[in-house]
């Protein structure tokens, strides 16, 4: 039977068909729903950890525990999983170990566009790299094979455009498949420095074997068409490069994305006029190619920023370009926003107020940054709200009452909560803001360990913020429901003021919780309303300015009121 | 049969993906090969969200190029304008004539341009607008805009009727059937 799957619900179908036991993972678009969907069978074993590296760990024991184990993240994840990674190419596995990770070209929503595929050359492990669903299904389950044939964690790597889009995939069943008897063995599973010399030349010879099996694996593949053009191509590039040429060329198809394999190269090589690698971000297959003395064009013609399509292959190899419409008016640009009613709205705007420095950090919330709110003055990675701010008011004091971080409570346990450690033990005079949604949000609602739900939806420990706070050192921790204006600004002030560290947790579930039962929509008395626009500065969606006054849409509000305080003439209430 | 290319394109929350994910399934049944490309994640969140659905014989890009699509669903006014270039010559747009105004309107800084319908057509294109929210309001909910219009695009595609009942059966929630069967036989 063939089913039309999501390529991120395709690797969980192999996960599941694979026999895998245990994963463990932390959200991150656009690698997500590979967990969710996992999460779904119930032979397997699956977690939301606090941050990737957790995960990654939790995953490695699953493994040296002699089961078959998976943990997912996309590109800037890895980064905190990479600590783990290197050393367990070193120790390999017990029974298979996988990682998916999946980059963002395009940088549809993330901070940075790097390739993860530097991680496999870095870390001297193998990585697979599917074009479609029905790959990510197969490429699942053979990089169980190998990580167990050749004793190492395999990388799966995705892109934004192969993990979302769908396409179909024949469903088999699931092959269970027997824990692997556990053997203590320190030499191999300790990497002492003594045990770890030994090691390191085993590892080099693994990538040599694996470099070999890529020489005749068949998910390598030579498709020979026309021999003007040769494209050597892997994942989203071989979607495109065969949708824009067809059988005009020739492809080398690369399943196998590291290690690369060289005879099969120079063999392509040889039946081709024109050789191109046709790869989205950095030069890798490119730059094999010419160390191992193989002339190719690339970079000099394809973009190492951004997505591709296959337009962009038309226009560098055919300079072809298709024709298209538009229409003469300008088009007003539609950049995501908060959501009508977002708690985090109120919290920003009165920052905005005030004047202070903030140091945002990543979720939802950093759409504070953006019009009419303007509200963030920094944005680094996950966690650094809190530690970034630490530097800058031991870097120049005069900050200490005018700077504040904001944090989610999800990202605040991913490693927020290692930052405010830093705060509470080298004493600095922050003001750490918790936005407490009471859920992960931006990544589409997944339960966190302060929601007191399991990824299965069932009940689990919550973990209580504010205890959490004083118990790291934070004497002042307050908390405000951020709908109350009024008292978040005093609250703010007064936390500023303060000559010691301090959290102030604005709680208040997302809206978009199905759980939260909206207030019922406000609307706008004309006679009262003297079109100040007070009310557009919060950028709520709901609210435009129609005939000269202000008009809120019914179908977006949900009554949050925080436009009712806004306003001096008192013209927004309820149903008249 | 060679690749055909539909856009579906909206603001992030109006339930571009239950559209997508219902032609999908229905051009499945109709024994072809069907990518479909999603937008997930930050631009979910009230931004303008596109998603391309590609069928035929063999399909190889999950993405629809500017010129290339052959219909494009709008569920709101300015998005059908925004990606008109992706339109090819002779193409069909299916639009919601719903205005929702993006965040620069909302905070002054531009209009919502008008006549926008008008343009579109004398650029050349076949323009088909319904007012989903209407339809959909009298479907039972707001909600079912997608489903709405996914039926008024239906009569330019070759899947019985039937099928795309079937569809809705089989991917919407028990408690929603009725009224997207409803949804979408009003504008088909």
């Amino acid at each position: 039977m063939k089913k039309l799957l999501l390529g991120n619900e395709a690797v969980a179908r192999g996960l599941y068909e694979a026999g895998v036991h245990v994963v463990s993972s932390y959200p991150g678009t656009p690698s997500t729903e590979i967990t969710e969907y996992a999460a779904e069978y119930n032979e397997i074993y699956t977690e939301w950890a606090p941050n990737e590296k957790v995960a990654a760990e939790a995953a490695f024991g699953a493994s040296q525990a002699g089961g078959r184990s998976f943990c997912g993240m996309k590109h800037v994840g890895l980064n905190v999983a990479a600590d783990p990674l290197f050393t367990a190419s070193y120790i390999g596995v017990t029974g298979g170990f996988v990682i998916g990770v999946a980059d963002d070209p395009g940088m549809h929503s993330s901070q940075n566009e790097q390739d993860s595929r530097h991680y496999a050359i870095a870390s001297k492990m193998p990585m697979l790299e599917p074009s479609d669903s029905a790959e990510c299904k197969e490429f699942t389950k053979l990089a169980y094979e190998l990580s167990e044939q050749f004793d190492t964690p395999v990388y799966l790597r995705l892109v934004t455009r192969i993990a979302h889009s769908r396409s179909l995939v024949e469903i088999n069943e699931r092959q269970e498949v027997a824990l692997k008897k556990y053997e203590k063995n320190q030499a191999k599973n300790i990497m002492l420095p003594a045990f770890a010399r030994q090691k390191h030349p085993i590892v080099e010879q693994r990538t040599l074997d694996l470099q070999e099996y890529a020489e005749s694996s068949a998910i390598n593949r030579v498709e020979l068409g026309g021999t003007g053009i040769g494209i050597i191509c892997a994942g989203s590039a071989y979607c495109y490069a065969k949708e824009a040429l067809g059988e005009e060329a020739s492809y080398l198809k690369l399943g196998m994305v590291y290690p690369l394999p060289v005879k099969l190269i120079k063999d392509f090589a040889a039946k081709v006029e024109k050789l191109y690698v046709i790869e989205e971000l950095d030069p890798i297959i490119e730059n094999h190619c010419r160390q191992i003395g193989v002339e190719v064009i690339g970079k000099e013609l394809f973009p190492l920023c951004g997505e591709f399509t296959q337009a962009t292959v038309k226009a560098a190899i055919l300079g072809q370009k298709e024709e298209s419409l538009s229409v003469e008016a300008q088009i007003p640009p539609r950049p995501p926003a908060l959501c009508s009613g977002c708690p985090h709205r109120g919290v920003f705007y009165i920052l905005k107020k005030l004047g202070v420095f903030v140091s945002g950090d990543i979720g939802c919330y950093t759409l504070g940054a953006a019009a009419p709110l303007f509200a963030i003055d920094t944005n680094l990675c996950m966690g650094s709200s809190i530690s970034a701010l630490h530097g800058v008011n031991k870097a120049n004091p005069e900050f200490q009452d005018k700077a504040v971080a904001v944090i989610g409570d999800s990202t605040f346990l991913h490693t927020g909560i290692n930052s405010l450690i830093n705060v509470a033990y080298n004493r600095s005079n922050s003001v750490s803001i918790i936005l407490d949604n009471s859920i992960t949000g931006m990544t589409g609602h997944q339960q966190n360990p302060a929601t007191g739900y399991n990824i299965k939806g069932e009940p689990a420990n919550a973990i209580c913020l504010e205890d959490l706070c004083r118990s790291v050192g934070i004497n002042s921790v307050v908390v405000v429901d951020p709908y109350n204006l009024e008292e978040l600004e005093r609250v703010l002030k007064e936390e500023l003021a303060k000559d010691e560290p301090s959290v102030i947790i604005t709680r208040r579930p997302c809206v978009l919780l199905k759980y939260v039962k909206p207030n019922p929509p406000l609307y706008v008395n004309k006679e009262k309303c003297k079109s100040c626009k007070a009310c557009m500065r919060i950028g709520c969606p709901a609210i435009s300015f129609k005939g000269g006054k202000a008009e809120i849409d019914r179908t977006l509000c949900v009554g949050c009121g925080v436009c009712v305080a806004m306003c001096k003439f008192d013209s927004i209430g309820g149903e008249a | 049969m060679s690749v055909t290319s539909v856009l579906i394109v909206g603001v992030g929350g109006q339930g571009t993906l239950l559209a997508s994910k219902l032609l999908g399934n229905a051009l499945v049944t109709q024994g072809l090969d069907v990518k479909v490309s999603e937008v997930h994640g930050m631009s979910q969140r009230g931004g303008s969200v596109i998603t391309y659905v590609r069928y035929g014989d063999k399909v190889h890009s999950p993405i629809v190029d500017e010129g290339e699509a052959d219909f494009i669903l709008s569920f709101e006014q300015l998005e059908a304008a925004r990606y008109l270039p992706y339109l090819k010559k002779g193409g069909v747009i299916v639009t919601n004539t719903q205005q929702i105004d993006p965040m620069p309107v909302i905070t002054g800084a531009m209009e919502y341009p008008q006549g926008l319908a008008k343009e579109i057509e004398a650029k050349g294109a076949t323009l088909i607008s319904i007012d989903a929210l209407k339809l959909a309001e009298e479907a039972g909910s707001s909600k079912a805009v997608n489903v709405v219009l996914l039926g008024a695009m239906a009569k330019y595609l070759d899947i019985p009727k039937e099928v795309w009942l079937q569809t809705i059966r089989e991917n919407v929630p028990a408690r929603f059937v009725e009224l997207n069967l409803k949804a979408f036989t009003l504008a088909g």
